[in-house]
């Protein structure tokens, strides 16, 4: 539980970060690569990467700092595959935009790549 | 015979039976008796049974042993999977299910039976358990129990009075069950089509009291219940229209079977005859699938829009969450909205929830919406023999996994691993080259308008990086250094490969000695060349070493002559004047002749100032000087001239020795000194060093064009004449170079004079 509202705090100060990139970058981010944002910012413990998508949802992610493993590379196809689960979740006409997200196909897709990193 | 391997439920339930019929437990079974019973109970025909007994060779033996009653018992399941009965064939055909035996009924069997539902997930039991073959076991672990009723692999005989046993056993816990049972003891194979809606049936059949009805009962009540029963679900939920029918499997019904007991799913699976997979949709209910689509939909191959099928089945009064899984499951191509067989694959889950069925994890293969056409209900037709390829039990769907199908449900996901894959990013670096990992590489550096040759060559920048070693040579393709170094100065894709590039780069031009030497740059041995990187360095050192003859590493192409006998003696007399450290430049500098322009120019003059030199002693002069320029940010360069100078003296000394080619070389004197002079200017205009080196390559291609000259005595003579001319030639080269410096060097004490003149004007300022 505590280790919860850490990740929702951690979370919601790096959307401040995603702001100011995406006001950064301007106009010209219809290319798909401008939608991976980088590493947000580095905590002692962790890595917060963000994402954010044509239509101004954002991803992010927080990585624990401990694994070096994790390339840039690999963070980009994660965002990607959450992305695309992402757009299948949304074609859902049963979902409404902006609820929590109950699919079990996101979940388990979610969970693989989880597992797959770690 | 021939050996026979089991798998652990046949063993188990092989074993169950020959105990079973080893009555007297004297490890070998008579004919008579229970075996007797059992093959009769397999409901083979007669000349079947002689056969497989035959084939165990019972009646060889007069008995069954172990072997021969398991291999009998194989027979009979390879027998009622309809496939020829063979000896090959006990081995040969794979999943095979247990043989099943309508045996007679007794409690000892339904123990059996029991022990067999409640042990694993393989049912073995015989009386009346379609035993679902061992592949099953992936379907189980999927969602619940309600998942394995989907597959049924029983073979297409069934044993119709099988389930009259089932019934009275198992615990009545489900109604489900209990009717499927009277169906089944009702009617057997004649209905198979209608095996699948069985359990949605059942509600309906349970209208009828559950004796085992007639099938006319059943048939008759089939169609029009799911008439009603849609047609209530589009208006009013449905659970009311079956609260009107049955009041008492309702209660059963309703409550969510999510986790329905383990033994109710074995019973359930194991009671029912039918192999037909429950979620396969009957003609009828296609039909009312594909009316109800056009209401929606006039036309058949359009789609339904997301919204309407929204609307359309909320009115089912599912639960949103339910809802949006059968819509992730059915929607086969993510598009948002539904075609025909989507849609049918939704309603018919829609139904299956609405009847307590647990929604499977993933599309049943029944449901999965075939690329072809499926107007034609030929296809349905065709999907039972699909599901279950003529007798032999077919496995769960799922695990069947026909190409097809399976691949169509993992479509998406393979194309995001595959988009996965694609999008690996081109910075696998590896410590070996494999020929994969070389293509790879190409294919994306292709990318950069790199040639072939420097594919490969950029895949070597990335293992250096590696193993950080310079045993390169053994790695570079000949030729491909020069395009290595052009292509490593294009190369934008990758930091890390320009980065390895370079240092590549560096480990040819660097320091470092080399093990062999690649074709191109030959090793350099020499540290102190600090600007041995540039290019130029490379190109002089490639056409110089081929000079040299002796002790040199490696002998590049086009190497200008030289007087080389007179140069080969010039190191033997260089090494042991070996006084400081600069001699072993000057020994390895006859490498450095005469490309390099600027030795070729003052190794003239060292000809010329050294009197009574031979050519040797020129040529070492030459050395000498070649040796200063390439060391111009060294800063013992004045050291290096006097040392020069001492070297040419003691040259001198030793050259006469050797050789006797005299040379009137007495002018040489004072050229030293604007040597010296030209050295220190040099060494102050080093920006206008390579202007100076261009300049003197035209020294260099005069000196190279030079003839080598024998040694012989005889031709001293002509030799001093044409070194004369030679002499003569450099001379006018180097006034005229000489003349250039000097102007250089006006121009740029105009530049002091000006800048002296701003500080001075400056000054005034500082001092306010």
């Amino acid at each position: 539980m505590e280790n919860e509202l850490k990740f929702h705090y951690m979370v919601h100060t790096s959307l401040d970060v995603v702001d100011e990139k995406i006001s950064a970058m301007g106009k010209a981010l219809v290319d798909q690569r401008e939608l991976y944002l980088g590493l947000l910012y580095p905590t002692e413990d962790y890595k917060v990467y963000g994402y954010v998508t044509n239509s101004k949802v954002k991803f992010v992610m927080v990585v624990d700092s401990s694994n070096t493993a994790l390339r840039d590379n690999e963070i980009r196809s994660m965002f990607r595959k959450l992305h695309n689960s992402y757009t299948d979740v949304m074609c859902n006409p049963f979902y409404n935009p902006g609820d929590r997200i109950q699919s079990r196909v996101f979940d388990n897709m979610v969970t693989s790549m989880m597992i797959q990193v770690c | 015979m021939e050996g026979l391997t089991l798998s652990d439920a046949e063993q188990k339930y092989y074993s169950d039976l020959f105990s079973y019929c080893d009555i007297e437990s004297t490890k070998k079974v008579v004919v008579n008796g229970r075996v007797l019973e059992l093959f009769r109970a397999a409901q083979l025909p007669n000349d079947v049974v002689l056969q497989i007994m035959e084939l165990c060779g019972a009646t060889r033996l007069g008995y069954f042993g172990r072997s021969q009653f398991y291999i009998a018992l194989k027979l009979v399941a390879v027998a009622q999977s309809g496939f020829p009965l063979r000896v090959e064939s006990i081995n040969t055909v794979k999943d095979l299910p247990l043989p099943r035996f309508v045996a007679s009924k007794n409690e000892q069997e339904s123990r059996h039976a029991a022990s067999y539902s409640s042990d694993s997930e393989n049912q073995g039991s015989y009386s009346g358990v379609i035993p679902p073959p061992p592949g099953r076991g992936q379907v189980k672990k999927g969602s619940i129990s309600h998942d394995t009723v989907q597959p049924r692999a029983s073979a297409d005989q069934q044993e119709p009075a099988s389930p009259i046993v089932s019934p009275q056993q198992s615990p009545p816990t489900s109604p489900h069950t209990w009717r499927k049972h009277n169906r089944h003891s009702s009617g057997g194979n004649s209905e198979r089509p209608l095996a699948g809606p069985g359990p949605f049936w059942s509600p309906f059949g349970e209208a009828q009291s559950g004796s085992s009805a007639g099938d006319a009962v059943w048939s008759g009540h089939s169609p029009p219940p799911p008439q009603e029963n849609w047609v209530s679900f589009a208006d009013t939920p449905p659970t009311s229209s079956l609260l009107t029918m049955h009041p008492a499997s309702v209660q059963d019904q309703t409550t969510v079977r999510t986790v329905a007991s383990a033994t109710t799913a074995n019973e359930i699976r194991r009671q029912s005859s039918s192999y037909d997979d429950p979620w396969k949709i009957t003609d009828e209910q296609r039909q009312y699938y594909i009316n109800q689509f056009k209401t929606i939909q006039p036309d058949l191959n359009g789609f339904i829009p997301g919204s309407a099928a929204k609307e359309f089945f909320t009115k089912s009064k599912l639960p949103i969450l339910e809802l949006s899984h059968i819509w992730e499951l059915s929607d086969f191509d993510k598009d948002g909205a539904l075609t025909l067989d989507e849609f049918c694959a939704a309603f018919h889950l829609v139904v299956a929830r609405k009847n307590g069925y647990d929604l499977p994890e993933k599309l049943p293969e029944s449901l999965m919406p075939k690329l072809i056409d499926l107007e034609d209900a030929a296809d349905v037709g065709d999907q039972p023999g699909e599901v279950g390829y003529s007798g032999s039990p077919a496995e769960a769907p799922p695990s069947k996994s026909p190409s097809m199908p399976s691949l169509n449900q993992t479509w998406p996901e393979l194309n995001q691993s595959s988009e996965d894959t694609a999008i690996v990013h081109p910075v696998p670096i590896r410590m070996t080259p494999s020929k994969i990992h070389m293509q790879e590489m190409e294919l994306k550096r292709t990318s950069s308008d790199h040639t072939n040759p420097t594919s490969p060559l950029l895949v070597k920048p990335s293992d250096l990086s590696e193993e950080n070693k310079i045993n390169s040579a053994v790695k570079f393709a000949s030729g491909n250094t020069v395009d290595g170094y052009s292509s490593s100065d294009s190369f934008t894709s990758d930091p890390e490969q320009i980065g390895s590039n370079v240092t590549r780069q560096r480990s040819h031009s660097g320091t470092s000695p080399d093990n062999t030497a690649p074709p191109p740059p030959p090793p350099r041995p020499q540290p102190s060349h600090s600007r041995s990187s540039s290019l130029d360095m490379n190109r002089t050192f490639t056409v110089t070493t081929g000079q040299q003859q002796a002790g040199v590493v490696a002998q590049p192409p086009a190497v200008p002559p030289r007087p080389q006998p007179s140069q080969a003696s010039g190191p033997v007399v260089h090494r042991p004047v070996d006084a400081d450290g600069l001699m072993t430049h000057t020994s390895t500098s006859p490498q450095q002749i005469p490309e390099q322009p600027n030795f070729a120019d003052f190794s003239q003059f060292e000809v010329l100032a050294a009197s009574n030199v031979n050519e040797e002693q020129d040529n070492e002069a030459e050395k000498h000087a070649e040796v200063l320029p390439v060391e111009k940010a060294s800063d013992p360069a004045s050291s290096l001239r006097v040392a020069k100078a001492d070297s040419k003296t003691e040259e001198k000394a030793a050259a006469s020795v050797p050789a006797n080619v005299s040379k009137g070389t007495a002018p040489l004197a004072p050229p030293p000194k604007p040597v010296r002079r030209r050295l220190k200017s040099e060494d102050e205009l080093r920006p206008d060093v390579d202007e100076h080196t261009q300049k003197t390559g035209v020294l260099a291609a005069v000196l190279a064009s030079q003839p080598s000259i024998p040694r012989s005595v005889g031709k001293d003579k002509k030799a001093i004449q044409a070194s004369i001319r030679r002499n003569k030639e450099t001379n006018t080269v180097l006034a005229r170079l000489n003349s250039e410096l000097q102007q250089q060097l006006k121009d740029v004490l105009e530049e002091r004079i000006s800048l002296e003149v701003q500080l001075e004007q400056l000054r005034p300022f500082s001092h306010l």
